[in-house]
């Protein structure tokens, strides 16, 4: 557990001396990327744990993470004025609808981010739970190819429907007021505090998950991974275990998909499209499958040169590659502990000579 | 809805059913001899088509046609040579991972060298608006070289299987590895040609179905999730039932057009894939007993 | 007294019937041994009992309820644990972890408190691990607790797995040839491990194809052929039976 606090600790420093470098150098703009990687992060976080430590594939999380942003997005700025009614005139006496002035002066009637946010994760909760107890009766190939039609039909989806923008998905989207004085907002005088925001959340989500890996709950995951019939003799209830799991990492995902989305003031439909589920997939194969630390770190460096545009027009492939050169020179990941002592190994043997 | 209008549905449906049947029976060659689920079939597909559209250019259409295939047959090779033969008894999720990533490295070459662009070959006779009248129905006549083409291939394919020495060293290997092994067959080869096999067939599906759907380097993908439905719906490894499953599905997704947005009209047939894999995984012919034995 | 009751239990795969109309009662605190050739239908009566397999027939009842039906996590809460015929350690986890995932069933932390690492989840733990260490103890293998679990020898992999299903504490325990694969020095510590479980007061139903092992330490022996039942009685009664003899002998023959 000290160890645990230490490691937070020291992440939360290069958090802090990233943010110091930037304005060292003058960079400052580079926080925008570096507060979006963020937000991917908790989505790797969360696949991280499930793909991971449970072993319960998913080429579908870019789904959840639209649902949680779409939702949030249409509900804050749908118009609701035009509707009229005692609905809508007691949700907006309640709080939960709120005027707001539009870009061009008149104003809107829209939800307010709380619980607009409070709906979306709940929707991409509901959703991970309805198909989670089919879909995860499967395996092997079957689960795969079954979270990938997951995410196959949200992209159709929102790529299809007008009332979300279609190919143009929903813009405009308002500030996220979090706390007095704290607001998810891509504005750039509040650059700084958003990056510590982002970052604070993905710190958060990693101490939930850490505490989560090293307890009962955690073994119990990762000897459904190792040998799920001794697992259930061992009187796990494997199939709970894991739909919780997978309602856990898609909560994360759609947690992130609506903070993004209030941040960037927008979601596009290429948000839920397979290749971001299929990235989301690469980092936490990267980062070592069932290394929470990895994923972390590899998400960071990869969304931010991605996002900085430092692969150009081959981004994609960079991933694919990336995916390709890890799962056939070291599937277990490149940030693995044998891997170091391999190398250190190999570094004693040649100093020494005579070791065994 | 008025019987020729029916038929029309029908035939479209059963045009497109057909190439989901061939990219099924893609799915399945490479199943049978390794167990491996390969999630870049469908750019097998679209590598075919846009190689064809390409050549069609400097050279007569069956020889572009026919280098199309070869080419993509030799790509398919590589693939298994240079990523999947040297692996030792890699895990389910490893093999899912790098045929993904194949994938996405495929469908980002054809990007560059391509462009965005949507392409077609010509009709092989006649234009775009030449038909057939068939009973009530106006049929292109590539809809006939589609289904001809494809019956031939199925055909042929079935008596490779079932006839040569090679095919039944293929079908060996499928049955029991080990078995085959000692038998002096070697199954690293016979891996090798699942995948130009494979990738061979896909090509030739590319290449005559583009008149009508049209081919651009994002189009694998959506065809080999709709393959792999067909593949399950007629059971995995079952490349008969295959040919079959495909035209219910491509009826059914012509059909879903009349009662829901065109632009939905792939929802309908990821949704029927998950209900079969949620209800039948063995598949509408298969038994699920068999299935269980199969749960890799 | 009986503890575990298996009544006309029957179970047929495609042209085979692999368990065929078996009724035995385990009783409590004793050792009951099923024997019986290769293919006699004995693993998969353990999966019938355990609820890895569902029969076609027949019931099974545990403590007074019958448990035909229920899932094997359900199962393995009314205080059965097993081991398998091929070892199922989880691989990526410690001797110890190994352990305590056994000790599953007797702490509460759900996910919420595990995430938010409450007090009385940081409690529980420590008396999970406190739990696991005197199992490794019983089993003389606490100088292992952290070494990779699949990297130690068959025979302790075997105790291992043991010890995870000990760590269930369970009113019964089912092991499936726990022998299979030791030599004669593993062979005999693992009898006395069998023999000084049941002392702490948990049944024993036990498959295994060691004959010296199964005459020493059983009180009850059931014979299984061709899915059958054949004979049911103590050890040396067993050993006179000329049913069960042709049997092993005449395999020897085949
Ligand atoms: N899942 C299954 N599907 C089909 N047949 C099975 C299955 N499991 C077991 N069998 C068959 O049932 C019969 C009994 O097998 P079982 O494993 O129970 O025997 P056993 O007594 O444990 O043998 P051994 O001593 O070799 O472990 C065998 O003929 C076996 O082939
Ligand atoms: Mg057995």
């Amino acid at each position: 557990m000290r160890k645990q606090g230490l490691q937070i600790a020291g992440f939360a420093a290069v958090v802090a001396a990233i943010q110091l470098a930037t304005f060292l150098t003058g960079n400052v703009y580079h926080l925008t990327q570096l507060t979006m990687s963020a937000y991917y992060s908790l989505v790797v976080l969360g696949l991280c744990i499930l793909t991971g430590y449970a072993g319960q594939i998913s080429i579908g999380h870019a789904g959840f993470f639209a649902i949680g942003g779409y939702l949030s997005a249409l509900l804050t700025t749908h118009n609701f004025s035009a509707h009229g009614g005692r609905v809508v005139s007691g949700l907006a006496a309640m709080g939960i609808l709120a005027r707001r002035p539009d870009l061009y002066g008149g104003e809107l009637l829209t939800v307010h981010p709380w619980p607009a946010c409070i709906l979306a994760v709940f929707a991409a909760v509901a959703v991970a739970y309805a198909i989670g107890g089919p879909v995860l009766k499967l395996k092997g190939h079957y689960l795969a190819m079954a979270t990938l039609g997951f995410g196959i039909i949200v992209y159709r989806i929102v790529l299809g429907t007008e009332l979300v923008g279609a190919a143009d998905g929903i813009y405009d989207v308002p500030a996220f007021p979090l706390l007095p004085g704290i607001a998810v907002s891509g504005k750039s005088s509040l650059r700084v505090m958003n990056y510590y925001v982002a970052w604070g959340f993905v710190i958060l989500g990693m101490v939930f998950l850490m505490n989560l890996v090293r307890s009962r709950v955690g073994r119990a995951l990762a000897s459904i991974h190792g040998a799920e019939d001794a697992a259930e003799a061992m009187g796990i209830p494997t199939a709970r275990y894991k739909l919780k799991i997978f309602v856990v990492s898609a909560a994360f995902a759609a947690v992130a998909g609506v903070l993004l989305t209030h941040y960037n003031g927008g979601i596009g439909p290429s948000e839920s499209s397979v290749m971001k589920s299929v990235r989301y997939l690469a980092i936490v194969a990267i980062g070592g499958m069932a290394n929470l630390w990895g994923a972390l770190f590899m998400s960071l460096i990869l969304n931010y040169l991605s996002l900085r545009g430092y692969f150009g027009s081959f981004d994609d492939a960079v991933f694919g590659v990336i995916l390709i050169l890890i799962m056939l020179f070291a599937h277990e990941g490149l940030l693995r502990r044998q891997l170091l002592d391999q190398i250190r190994g190999a570094v004693i043997r040649r100093g020494g000579g005579d070791d065994p | 809805m008025n019987l020729d209008l029916f038929l029309q549905y029908v035939v479209a449906g059963i045009t497109y059913g057909t190439i989901y049947g061939i990219v099924a029976i893609g799915f399945n060659i490479i199943y049978n001899t390794t167990g491996i689920i390969n999630f870049a079939q469908g750019e097998f597909v679209m590598l075919g088509g846009m190689t064809a559209v390409t050549l069609a250019r400097v050279l007569p259409l069956p020889a572009a046609i026919l280098v199309a295939v070869l080419v993509t047959t030799v790509v398919g090779a590589l693939i298994e040579i240079l990523f999947i033969r040297w692996l030792r008894h890699p895990s389910v999720l490893r093999m899912i991972v790098i045929t993904i990533g194949l994938s996405i490295l495929i469908r980002e070459v054809a990007l560059h060298i391509w462009g965005e662009g949507v392409r077609a070959l010509p009709y092989f006779t006649g234009t775009s608006v030449t038909s057939i009248r068939l009973g009530g129905v106006y049929i292109s006549p590539q809809v006939l070289w589609v289904v001809g083409i494809s019956a031939v291939v199925v055909a042929i394919l079935g008596g490779f299987f079932r006839y040569t020495l090679l095919g039944m060293q293929m079908r060996a290997c499928a049955a029991n590895r080990d078995a085959a092994r000692l038998c002096g067959i070697s199954a690293k080869n016979m891996v090798t040609l699942s995948f130009m096999l494979s990738a061979g067939i896909g090509a030739l599906g590319g290449c005559i179905v583009s008149p009508i759907t049209y081919v651009s380097y994002d189009s694998g993908v959506p065809l080999a999730i709709k393959g792999f439905t067909v593949a399950i719906l007629g059971g995995l490894g079952n490349s008969a039932a295959s040919a079959g499953a495909g035209m219910l599905l491509g009826i059914l997704e012509s059909f879903s057009v009349s009662v829901l947005p065109a632009a939905y009209k792939d929802v309908i047939s990821v949704a029927i894939l998950l209900v079969i894999l949620f209800v039948r995984p063995s598949g509408l012919f298969g038994s699920a007993e068999v299935a269980r034995l199969k749960e890799f | 007294m009986t503890l575990l009751s298996i009544r006309d239990v029957s179970r047929r795969f495609g042209g085979i019937q692999a368990v065929d109309n078996v009724s035995f009662d385990v009783p409590h605190g004793a050792i009951t041994a099923v024997i019986g050739p290769n293919g006699a239908g004995k693993t998969t009566l353990f999966h019938l009992i355990s609820g890895f397999l569902r029969p076609d027939r027949g019931s099974v009842v545990f403590g007074g309820a019958e448990i035909l039906g229920l899932m094997p996590h359900q199962i393995a809460a009314k205080g059965m644990a097993r081991t398998f015929q091929q070892t199922r350690l989880f691989p990526k986890m410690t001797v110890l972890e190994n352990i305590l995932v056994g000790r599953h069933l007797h702490s509460r932390g759900g996910f919420v408190a595990c995430m938010l690492h409450l007090p009385f989840t940081r409690r529980e733990e420590r008396a999970v691990r406190e739990a696991g260490r005197e199992i490794l103890e019983f089993l003389g293998l606490s100088g292992q607790a952290d070494a990779e679990a699949v990297r130690l020898s068959y025979g302790q992999q075997r105790m291992v797995e043991l010890g995870r299903a000990l760590a269930c504490e369970p009113r019964v325990l089912l092991l499936d040839e726990p022998a299979a694969g030791l030599n004669m020095r593993e062979t005999a510590e693992m009898g006395r491990l069998i023999s000084r479980i049941r002392e702490r007061n948990v049944t024993i139903l036990l498959v295994e194809h060691d004959m010296s092992l199964v005459m020493d330490i059983s009180d009850e022996i059931v014979v299984l052929s061709y899915g059958q039942k054949i004979a049911e009685d103590v050890p040396s009664a067993i050993q006179r039976d000329p049913e069960v003899i042709r049997i092993y002998l005449g395999e020897g023959d085949a």
